[in-house]
């Protein structure tokens, strides 16, 4: 048997899987979203469905707050994820309990996390209690709304709380493989300590820092659990609308719920082209 | 490096004291309320303890216990599929070099970067025509996308550092085909399919979306039971369940601890894509 053949063979059946599961039903997506549905009659392919969503006020207001959820939480993680990183590089007392909780967080469901920052900061839960014990508030109202509010704080909270121990501990490896070397090079030439981490360590880190980034921006681009237990209803994040499209009692809207989910996809692409072209370049940039 | 200054090893233990607070915080309610009777506001702690919710979640009536092990045989299931497929790509991805290669790893760890819920829509209306909607057997498929990327990346690392002379050494000496992948290869690549199966069994354990998609709310895997106990107020019960759901994780992360030597072992992707 050539090589050829064999490399054919082994790849099939995971090609098999993804060309037909992953790809199939993106294609099948797009199709639908163009209202072209051989098997029903509908043979005539048209933009109806993207007519429709991108002339509808709510979709932009889901698209702006979806956005806006996927950025915010990307950066406050990315950013305190290096922080984490940096700490956890140096041996101290907390260290082996930090890196123990890193992983176990890893392994938690986004569900549950949701849930907890639900009874944690719910204008009934764990921290209006307290408010109200300390005589900060006199009732559940009075405190602020952190979950079901417009400005998604809730969803960023639960995005943060996974997303710090995803990306930190990417950077983690990345600052080990490493190592100090260049950094002492940088301090002992004169370079303060902001100066060794913004001109050295950090244009080392940057791809691997990027390639988390860019994967939690999708990954919380695309969500549907933690938006639909942690978000307001109006309006809700893409996910959760195009799923309510979708799950609409009018079989109508299925195309426009099917142009939603392209939109979502478009978007993960838009990332991967992204990710792609900065870790090109800040690698072409390194000496 | 230069001694670090006092203020700057203060502002590193507050920082590791707030870190290590804030990771175990959003947890703390959820064990609480699993054990707390009527816990209103504005009482901090709960006034009275139960088991209530607990014994409510190993009974038969509840349906929890039945959740717990359709979803241990879903994710199990799914686990096996998903190292059985990802073995041959694993090794053809470590072994070879071949044109195409790139466009064929971008295709398989497409699925790490976009969302379930922009193919599970196009899954969902093919799964229908094909009677695989409402069904286990449709929703075991269905993991298989969020899955295979993960089993398929960790058998390649390991078949990168895979040398396949002890194969032709076994088939020089007379091992048949079986025999050659039963007690040379199969050894040899253990660890991979142990730390990929692990791996998919967690990623099919945490799908929700996917399941109540295609499972159409018949399959009701225990992140679904969860979801519909937290949003209909039974905080105690949601509780007991998140223990629960949360538990095969911390087992996994005890069983594979002396296993992986540490933090990018538990990461294979990460620096891929």
């Amino acid at each position: 048997m050539t090589d050829r053949l064999r490399i054919i063979l082994l790849l099939t059946p995971a090609l098999l899987v993804i060309g037909v599961l992953f790809f199939g039903g993106l294609a099948v997506g797009l199709m639908r979203s163009f209202s072209y549905m051989p098997v029903i009659g509908l043979t005539q392919p048209n933009l109806d469905a993207y007519a429709a969503v991108f002339s509808s006020a709510s979709f932009y207001q889901s698209f702006l707050l979806t956005f806006h959820i996927a950025f915010t939480s990307t950066v406050i993680s990315s950013v305190l994820a290096v922080g984490a990183a940096l700490l956890l590089r140096r041996s101290f007392i907390g260290k082996p309990v930090i890196s123990f909780l890193f992983q176990l967080n890893l392994t938690v469901p986004h569900l549950v996390g949701a849930i907890g920052i639900l009874y944690l900061f719910s204008q009934s839960g764990s921290f209006a209690r307290l408010g109200y014990d300390w005589g900060l508030i006199a009732k559940p109202a009075d405190f602020p709304a952190l979950v079901f509010d417009p400005y998604a704080i809730g969803i960023i909270l639960q995005y943060v709380w996974k997303e710090v121990p995803f990306i930190g501990l990417i950077v983690l490896a990345n600052m080990q493989a490493i190592g100090e070397d260049y950094e002492a090079v940088a301090r002992s030439l004169g370079a303060s300590r902001w100066q060794t981490f913004r001109h050295v360590l950090l244009p080392m880190i940057l791809p691997g820092l990027l390639s988390a980034s860019v994967m939690v921006f999708a990954f919380t681009f695309g969500a549907y659990e933690i938006p639909a237990l942690l978000g307001q209803n109006h309006p809700a994040a893409l996910p959760v609308l195009a799923y309510r499209k979708y799950t609409d009692v009018d079989l109508a809207a299925r195309p426009e719920a099917m142009a939603m989910a392209i939109v979502i996809a478009v978007m993960s692409a838009a990332m991967i082209l992204l990710y792609l072209r900065l870790s090109r370049r800040s690698l072409g940039r390194r000496p | 490096m230069s001694p670090d200054t006092l203020a700057l090893r203060a502002f590193r233990g507050i920082a590791a004291a707030l870190l290590i607070v804030w990771l175990v915080l959003p947890l703390v309610p959820l064990a609480v309320w699993s054990v707390a009777r009527g816990w209103r506001f504005p009482d901090v702690l709960p006034q009275d303890w139960s088991g209530a919710a607990w014994r409510y979640a190993v009974s038969d009536t509840s349906g929890v216990m039945d959740s717990l092990w359709l979803s241990v045989g879903i994710s199990l299931g799914v686990a096996a599929l998903s190292v059985l497929v990802g073995i041959p790509a694993g090794r053809a991805l470590g072994m070879y070099q071949f044109r195409g290669k790139g466009l064929v790893e971008v295709m398989i760890l497409a699925p790490t970067i976009v969302p379930g819920i922009a193919v599970a829509l196009g899954i969902h209306s093919v799964f229908i025509a094909l009677g695989l909607t409402n069904t286990v057997a449709g929703v075991m498929l269905v993991h298989l996308v969020p899955t295979l990327p993960y089993t398929v990346l960790v058998m390649a690392g390991i078949f990168a550092n895979y040398d396949p002379a002890f194969e032709a050494q076994a088939r020089s000496l007379g091992a048949t085909g079986w025999q050659t992948f039963r007690y040379v290869t199969l050894p040899a690549i253990m660890p991979g399919i142990i730390v990929g199966g692990l791996f998919a069994f967690l990623v099919s354990w945490s799908q929700y979306v996917l399941t109540l998609l295609i499972g159409g709310g018949r399959v009701v895997t225990l992140p679904l039971l969860l979801f519909n106990f937290a949003t209909s107020g039974r905080n105690d019960i949601a509780g007991a369940i998140g223990m629960i759901y949360i538990l095969p994780g911390i087992v996994i992360l005890a069983l594979t601890a002396r296993r992986l030597s540490g933090q990018n072992a538990a990461l294979p992707g990460g620096k891929r894509l």
